[in-house]
């Protein structure tokens, strides 16, 4: 068993370095994931040290760009007591850093018809009565990757503004971290979610989103989906290596092992 | 548009004719106070505030609302080492001390009283807030000294009922207004804003603006609070009581300063079915087992009195979330 995890960690180095000489490599850093002591190149993601390690991701990785919130980590830095939180996608590494990721996090998201439900502050409580149960601790917004103000969002919650809740959370990618954190239990980014629809649903539809709409029901993309949904494995792979390498960056090196290991194991 | 409605809107023209005279321009600078609202006032009480907002204008001031205020935390915490719930009002007096200034004021009796309590519990014991300050690490330190008021001490202390009653426009002559402190604005009595046996502030007031205020012993009582949801039947006799009290003393209106008691005085005392008299309660108990006379009370905010006296026109009063329609009374009593 081990002898077969070593021999997949060598493996997967292998795959990450293709192309680089370690001896090229000039700045190097240590971290800990899950408690092990790996060196890593110092100009790397999270994200790129952990595959770098040997991990191979089955969960806890989604787009690699920030916007999926697929990767939610925590992390202590040696000689701070603060309990920090990222996306492994979009930070850096640092030298003593002690880390573990949080792919999942536990939440109840209970179910609404948004059609029948008036567009009203007071829902926001009907669902999530436990949004009461805030005591202003502020460590959802320490925690949040995105630097949003969650706790003034929370707060906007309670008193039911809708289109404060909508403005402060709209950038939420539902990462989960603030809920990991909140003593209150709270889950933020559900909360949220349902005040953005509400408020959404008070709002005209706007002229862009009619027009897209016509577009599709009138078949004008139909044609390149049809083609895509025909195309190969191999063929796909093929169009999105081309597509990151016209891109640029690390992105073409880690291509290929996304779809492989998203498909593998998970 | 009816006459009675006509009535309630035009404020009565002699009173117009005089105060336009002494609006010397001294008295048209804007004082601005940092305003905690509380979420229930963007809720379930928004004409609390919209009334308040359009009194305050009239008064010459400003109820400047607070940047990023947070929730009080509601009820104030009895055990005396959850300095956790203090977190939330020592929060929001940060936010007073970023403006520079040393009072927030309130509206919501309920608010006043946790976040007054608050103020004291820290201000009391340099550790308690110490720590709290420690935990808040991304917050400036609060350094104490934020005085919370509550609206009615601003307007008997500061203000003035004289000035007050100099800017009426519509006297409440011939109203008969009753008015409900409940708990949170008389205790404890550390933080009461009068005595909290013999309170005389909202009846003043009342007096002030022209109407007469009706005295009940039941004014200081609960009325039954949170009970109301798992123990509903207590709140119901509670309020029963209380607006009964007032009923029997001829009260036109009740007043309060609490979004709660509101609550409480308009569900439960509408709660009693609409032939006059009924038995309440359990059947087995003699003591619930009294015929309930229905009333039909509007359930103002002290705020919504003083604006409609003031002046304010009908859209800035906020009666329309009010469970019985003021307006009636108000123009038989007061229109004309
Ligand atoms: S608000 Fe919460 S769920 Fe949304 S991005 Fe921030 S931490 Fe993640
Ligand atoms: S972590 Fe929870 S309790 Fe603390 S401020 Fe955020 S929502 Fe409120
Ligand atoms: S992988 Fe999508 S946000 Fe990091």
């Amino acid at each position: 068993m081990g002898q077969e995890i070593m021999e997949r960690i060598r493996e997967a180095n292998e795959a990450v370095i293709t192309g680089i000489d370690d001896a090229d490599i000039k700045h190097w850093v240590t971290i800990y994931i899950m408690g092990k002591a790996y060196r890593v190149p110092a100009d790397i993601t999270l994200m790129q040290a952990i595959e770098y390690a040997g991990y191979r991701f089955v969960r806890g990785a989604g787009c690699r760009a920030g916007f999926c919130g697929a990767c939610a980590t925590v992390y202590r830095v040696a000689g701070d007591w603060r309990l920090k939180a990222a996306l492994a996608c979009q930070t850096r590494v640092e030298d003593g850093m002690f880390l573990v990721q949080i792919p999942f996090a536990p939440a109840e998201k209970p179910t609404y018809d948004i059609e029948t439900e008036p567009a009203e502050g007071s829902v926001l409580l009907k669902y999530f009565p436990e949004l009461a149960r805030c005591v202003a601790c502020n460590t959802c917004t320490k925690a949040c990757p995105q630097e949003l103000e969650v706790m003034d969002y929370i707060q906007a919650a309670l008193r039911g503004d809708l289109e404060a809740v909508t403005e402060l959370s709209f950038d939420c990618i539902q990462c989960g971290l603030c809920s990991i954190r909140c003593p209150a239990e709270i889950v933020h980014y559900h909360a949220a979610q349902l005040a953005r629809r509400l408020y959404g649903k008070s709002l005209p539809v706007p002229k862009h989103v009619e027009e897209r709409v016509r577009e599709v029901e009138e078949g004008k993309y139909g044609e390149e989906f049809e083609r895509l949904m025909s195309l190969s494995r191999e063929e796909i792979e093929e169009l999105y290596k081309k597509e990151q390498r016209e891109k640029g960056g690390l992105g073409s090196r880690d291509a290929s092992r996304v779809t492989r290991n998203g498909q593998g194991e998970g | 548009m009816s006459n009675e409605a006509k009535a309630f809107i035009a404020p009565r023209a002699s009173h117009v004719a005089r105060h336009a005279a002494d609006k010397s321009p001294s008295r048209v600078t804007r004082h601005a106070l940092p305003y905690f609202p509380g979420c229930a006032l963007k809720d379930q009480a928004r004409g609390f505030e919209r009334a308040a907002q359009a009194a305050m204008e009239r008064l010459g001031y400003e109820l400047a609302e607070l940047p990023r205020w947070n929730c009080c935390g509601t009820v104030y915490s009895l055990s005396s080492d959850d300095l956790m719930r203090h977190v939330a009002p020592v929060r929001n007096f940060i936010r007073v001390q970023e403006l520079g200034e040393r009072r927030l004021v309130t509206l919501c009796a309920m608010c006043y009283n946790t976040l007054r309590r608050s103020a004291r519990f820290v201000s009391t014991d340099p550790e308690r807030l110490q720590r709290i300050n420690a935990f808040m690490d991304e917050e400036p330190d609060y350094a104490g000294g934020v005085e919370v008021l509550h609206l009615l001490q601003l307007l008997r202390d500061e203000i003035g009922y004289e000035e007050i009653e100099a800017r009426v426009e519509r006297p409440l002559y011939g109203l008969k207004v009753a008015p409900y402190y409940g708990c949170m604005l008389l205790r404890p009595r550390e933080v009461g804003i009068d005595d909290p046996d013999r309170p005389e502030t909202m009846e003043l007031l009342f007096e002030y603006l022209g109407a007469e205020a009706v005295d009940s012993p039941h004014k200081v009582e609960c009325c039954g609070a949170y009970q109301t949801v798992a123990n509903p039947e207590i709140a119901r006799e509670r309020v029963l009581e209380i607006v009964g009290a007032a009923a029997r003393r001829g009260a036109d209106l009740i007043v309060t300063s609490c979004p709660l008691c509101t609550y409480n005085l308009e569900h439960h005392q509408l709660s009693v079915p609409g032939d006059a008299s009924h038995v309440t309660g359990d059947k087995s108990s003699t003591r619930h087992a009294l015929p309930v006379t229905r009333h039909v009370i509007p359930i103002l905010y002290f705020t919504q009195l003083l604006a409609f006296a003031l002046g304010a026109p009908g859209e800035e009063l906020g009666f329309e979330q009010a469970a019985v329609d003021p307006r009636p009374v108000l123009a038989q009593r007061v229109g004309g």
